[in-house]
């Protein structure tokens, strides 16, 4: 047990560990990997949202009771908590809200090469409307906020109904005006 | 301790083996509005807090809560998850409402089991991983290797590995307390059959049931042991459905002009986790029962309360439950569902919603579809399967395997 | 409504791994907390566990798991659970078990074992990305927080070695502490910003470490207070609320949810005007510009203010309004909901007179913690005030 000391808390129970006792197999430990699958339902408003993607389109849906335009799109608007009225076809291209440049995999594995991502607010839905996606065809310097970026799609065999049919993100042509 | 809690609204989706059309928000949603509309509130200005009761590992995600408050209505308003049955929620709702902080709080749980695709291995993950898992099958040898805290050869567990692939499926621990239950009460493979007739049969009057069947005694009977002694009609088969309540206090119910039903009782217990010290006569059950007892003034339980929905998810499960909350004595429950007792014109009218045998497995939200049976009844919209003169009601639900936590509410109609 | 007060916490040394088990972490917190208090498990009526995923420990139902630990067996216990808002939520959960009325003396235990997770705990909080937008996208949790950190930074045009104060301080607070994981003397802002990029602009030294460990509090009525003491610190006011779960429909510049909690938990206290009438604060600082965020959020300073105070040494321990006087997130560790020994222990620790060495000179009254969660959605909030 860690000695006393002054004031609350007033020992520090507990033992530490470090990778190089584990390394060398001085902690006894037990192993188990669970069989963990899931299909989820994707639902009405994911299911026409991917089919449009597979499309070409990114699609929202309108509120007319809160004047929104969502996307992504929902069957229901948290907002007002009614349902949504129609679907609308948004544009390709959009504005980086924010980014980062990662040297992180999803593991937290360090990376050489760094992966640009940040969120797109899509031209023609609400402001500040969009989702998360990668950058390409930009440098680390040349990226900022408020940058028009347009959607580089994969070609039409290769579209799977998924976020990636877009593989990212390129700088707009033609300037930086909405 | 002077507010009294009432339910003002409940809300609910049909109850499905499989939902495909739907995912999960939207089954949320479904069930969130209906309540919302019974108790005729508008929850983006009427409802001070909102519950969840989940669980990640049924869901598919790491913070399930994450994933709430859209659907439900609870954008930039008090919104949480509790970890349990819905009774739980139904519980800490009681609780949020007698501080006087809340007046309306919402309670939704519900089943999106089919979304899970290898059920069996993620209910062996709630076993003790040290103790209990290296028992029940073996181990997978680590698929990674490039974190960099490790060496790239990846680390060699000390117990447990071997190249087979199969592992038991958890349910073997109902079997084995199934086992005990006969051996120690002297009750019958038949008198638990006679539950999965019973419950099945009364879901035919339940609209939003799933699983009623006319079947008998030998169809249980004749159907294939899985673990032994607990047969494939034992077993309640899973569904999907959301569940959602909305609970208020009396004077707010009042002024909304509904007639309410008082929540007058609740209580929870749980046993150890040691499933290898843990005794297996449903001790959460009796302990539960006993402080929602003392809680809505019930000295004599088998007299006071007019219906019960217990935790029937295996078919001796509704007989050990209505021992532990005190409704027979050991032994004893299998005579009275053979004597006619649980019926709807018994004495004791007992799963009359078709129990989870009847509906299905709902998960975290048994004890939701447990309350709302007693809600619908103590409402007397109960229709075909209405139990005359209802007017106090218990439900009770488990955790479900491998767990020793359940909790028991109690309601009552009118002025009580 | 009943008036609760705490009479006991505990708290396990903090690391990325412990030897100990879940169950033995919560046993060595609860129990420290029980003789702090001077009662035993006999008394605790009701017992709440606060945890975050399942999937950290690598047990399914893992309340379930704990609780013979947490003290749970054969009593009502329940786990409550919004990600990393759990530290103060835990807590708000265990004052409605006493303020209901329904039980007199009532445990709250906070777990966390992040270093079960193999092959890093970033592999859990790969599944709290949504499965059909993010997940495809390989994500790791630290995009969300340097794309929220851009934002802010962009907006009120902060600069990052403000921001970098934040750590250097939190670390430097951590040296009186006997849980800490990362306390540092010797620290330097130039330290953090040389520290590696890990996603710009999150540098590893702007990130509070992965850990193990437990915390746990004890609450009691106000019938039964004097038994125990004759100073109690009170539980005032607490609030919590939750934003929608589009982050990407949403400004992250502000956290609004925070506001939201804060004044529901104000207005319980009577609390109009935060800033003159709350001595100390313990925000949520999993990363250093969170602190000068939920600074923010919590109404104690202007939007894009509080990177200028923390400059002006205003938040130090011997300023006018310390901040994390812990040592935080970032210098005593983050396993998630056991943080609840930094945000709310230290409150009442601070507030008894009890916190030694990292005691705040100036003699606080009432102070106010914080905890934040879910996917940048979740805000829990709790004010304590002393006699
Ligand atoms: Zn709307």
């Amino acid at each position: 047990m860690a000695e006393k000391i002054e004031g609350s808390p007033g020992y520090a129970p507990g033992t530490r560990v470090s990778t190089k006792d584990i390394v060398e197999n001085k902690i006894t430990y037990t192993w188990w990997e669970p069989e963990v699958q899931y299909s989820w339902s994707l639902g009405q408003a994911m299911s026409k949202f991917l089919t449009g993607l597979k499309k070409g389109k990114i699609l929202g849906r309108t509120c007319i009771k809160c004047d929104r335009v969502l996307v992504p799109p929902r069957m229901f608007c948290e907002y007002c908590y009614g349902p949504t009225d129609a679907w609308i076809e948004l544009k390709d291209t959009g504005t980086i809200e924010t980014y980062s440049i990662s040297y992180l995999d999803s593991d937290a594995r360090r990376i050489k090469k760094p992966i640009l991502i940040g969120v797109i607010s899509i031209d023609g839905a609400s402001p500040q409307h969009g989702f998360m996606h990668y950058f390409g065809e930009m440098s680390e310097k040349d990226i900022h906020i408020g940058m028009r970026v347009k959607a580089v799609w994969k070609s039409p065999k290769d579209r799977e109904g998924a976020i990636t049919d877009i593989k990212y993100f390129k700088p707009l042509e033609g300037g930086e005006k909405k | 301790m002077s507010r009294k809690v009432c339910v003002i609204g409940i809300g609910h989706t049909d109850f499905n083996s499989i939902t495909p059309d739907v995912e999960w928000k939207e089954l949320m949603y479904e069930a969130c509005q209906k309540a919302y509309v019974d108790a005729g509130v508008d929850p983006r200005k009427d409802v001070d807090s909102f519950i969840t009761c989940a669980e990640d590992y049924l869901e598919g995600f790491s913070i399930f809560d994450e994933f709430v408050p859209d659907q439900i209505g609870a954008v930039l308003r008090p919104c949480c998850t509790v970890c349990g049955d819905g009774l739980y929620g139904l519980g800490t709702a009681y609780m949020q409402i007698k501080t006087g902080l809340m007046d309306v709080v919402s309670i939704e749980s519900h089943s999106k089991i089919s979304d899970l695709l290898t059920m069996g291995d993620i209910l062996l993950h709630a076993f003790d991983p040290v103790f209990e898992r290296p028992v029940m099958g073996p181990v997978e040898r680590p698929r990674y290797g490039g974190s960099p805290e490790y060496t790239k050869e990846a680390p060699k567990p000390l117990v447990g590995s071997t190249k087979e692939k199969q592992r038991v499926h958890p349910y073997f621990l109902a079997g084995m307390e199934m086992q005990n239950y006969l051996r120690t009460t002297d009750t019958t493979e038949e008198e638990c059959a006679e539950v999965v007739v019973k419950n099945k049969m009364n879901a035919f009057f339940n609209p939003m049931a799933d699983y009623e069947a006319k079947i008998s005694v030998d169809n249980v009977m004749g159907s294939e042991y899985l673990f032994t002694p607990l047969k494939k009609l034992d077993i309640s088969p899973n569904v999907d459905g959301a569940i959602t309540f909305v609970l208020a206090d009396e004077k707010t119910a009042r002024d909304l002009g509904v007639d309410p039903i008082y929540l007058s009782g609740f209580g929870w217990s749980s046993e150890t986790p040691w499933l290898s010290t843990r005794e297996m006569f449903a001790d959460y059950a009796s302990r539960s029962s006993q402080m929602a007892y003392k809680m809505a003034g019930i000295t004599s339980p088998k007299k006071q309360i007019d219906i019960v929905e217990v935790d029937d998810r295996f078919s001796y499960k509704e007989l050990q439950h209505l021992e532990a909350i005190g409704m027979a004595r050991p032994g004893e429950a299998g005579q009275m569902l053979m004597e006619g007792e649980l019926a709807r014109d018994g004495a004791l009218p007992t799963n009359m919603s078709g129990g989870s045998l009847g509906i299905g497995n709902c998960f975290e939200a048994t004890g939701m579809q447990k309350a709302l049976e007693i809600i619908t009844q103590l409402r007397g919209h109960a229709a075909k399967r209405q139990v005359p003169d209802a007017e106090v009601g218990l439900a009770q639900a488990w955790r479900g395997i491998p767990s020793g936590s359940g909790a028991v509410t109690i309601f009552e109609r009118g002025g009580a | 409504m009943n008036d609760v007060a705490i009479i006991g916490g505990g708290m396990t040394v903090f690391q990325r791994r412990l030897k100990e088990t879940g169950k033995e972490l919560s046993y060595l917190a609860t129990k420290m907390a029980l003789e702090e208090a001077g009662i035993t498990k006999k008394d605790i009526d009701m017992v709440v566990m606060g945890s975050a995923p399942d999937a950290f420990d690598g047990i399914h139902q893992k309340g379930e798991n704990l609780l013979d630990g947490a003290a749970g067996a054969g009593k009502p216990y329940v786990r409550v659970f919004n990600g990393g808002g759990t530290g103060v939520f835990a807590p708000i959960a265990g004052w409605w078990h006493v303020a209901s009325g329904v039980a007199d003396i009532a445990l709250v235990v906070c777990e966390e074992k992040m270093g079960n997770c193999y092959p890093h705990p970033q592999t859990a909080f790969r599944h709290i990305w949504d499965p059909i937008l993010d997940r495809p996208l390989s994500p790791n949790l630290v995009w969300l927080f340097a794309m929220e950190m851009n934002r802010y930074m962009t907006k009120y045009n902060i600069k990052k070695e403000d921001i970098a104060r934040v750590a250097v301080k939190n670390k430097r607070n951590a040296v009186g502490h006997p849980c800490a994981q990362l306390p540092d003397e010797n620290i330097t802002i130039e330290d953090v910003l040389n520290s590696e990029m890990m996603a710009w602009p999150v540098q590893r030294l702007d990130i509070s470490p992965p850990s193990d460990g437990a915390s746990a509090l004890i609450f009691c009525s106000k019938d039964k207070v004097r038994q125990f003491t004759d100073d109690p610190v009170w539980v005032d006011g607490v609030g919590w609320n939750i934003d929608s779960t589009m982050w990407t429909n949403r400004d992250l510049s502000f956290p609004r949810y925070v506001a939201n909690a804060a004044r529901m938990a104000y207005k319980m206290a009577g609390i109009h005007n935060p800033r003159k009438e709350i001595d100390f604060a313990e925000p949520y600082d999993p990363f250093d510009y969170k602190e000068l965020h939920h600074m923010e959020g919590l109404l104690l300073c202007n939007k894009g203010e509080a990177p200028i105070l923390t400059r002006e040494g205003v938040t130090e321990r011997d300023g006018n309004m310390p901040m994390c006087p812990s040592g935080g997130l970032l210098g005593v560790g983050n396993p998630i909901a056991a943080t609840m020994g930094q945000k709310i222990c230290e409150l009442y620790w601070q507030l008894a007179g009890k916190a030694g060495k990292r005691q705040i000179p100036t003699d606080p009254m009432v102070g106010v913690g914080q905890a934040w969660g879910d996917i940048m959605q979740m805000a829990t909030v709790a004010v304590l005030r002393r006699g």
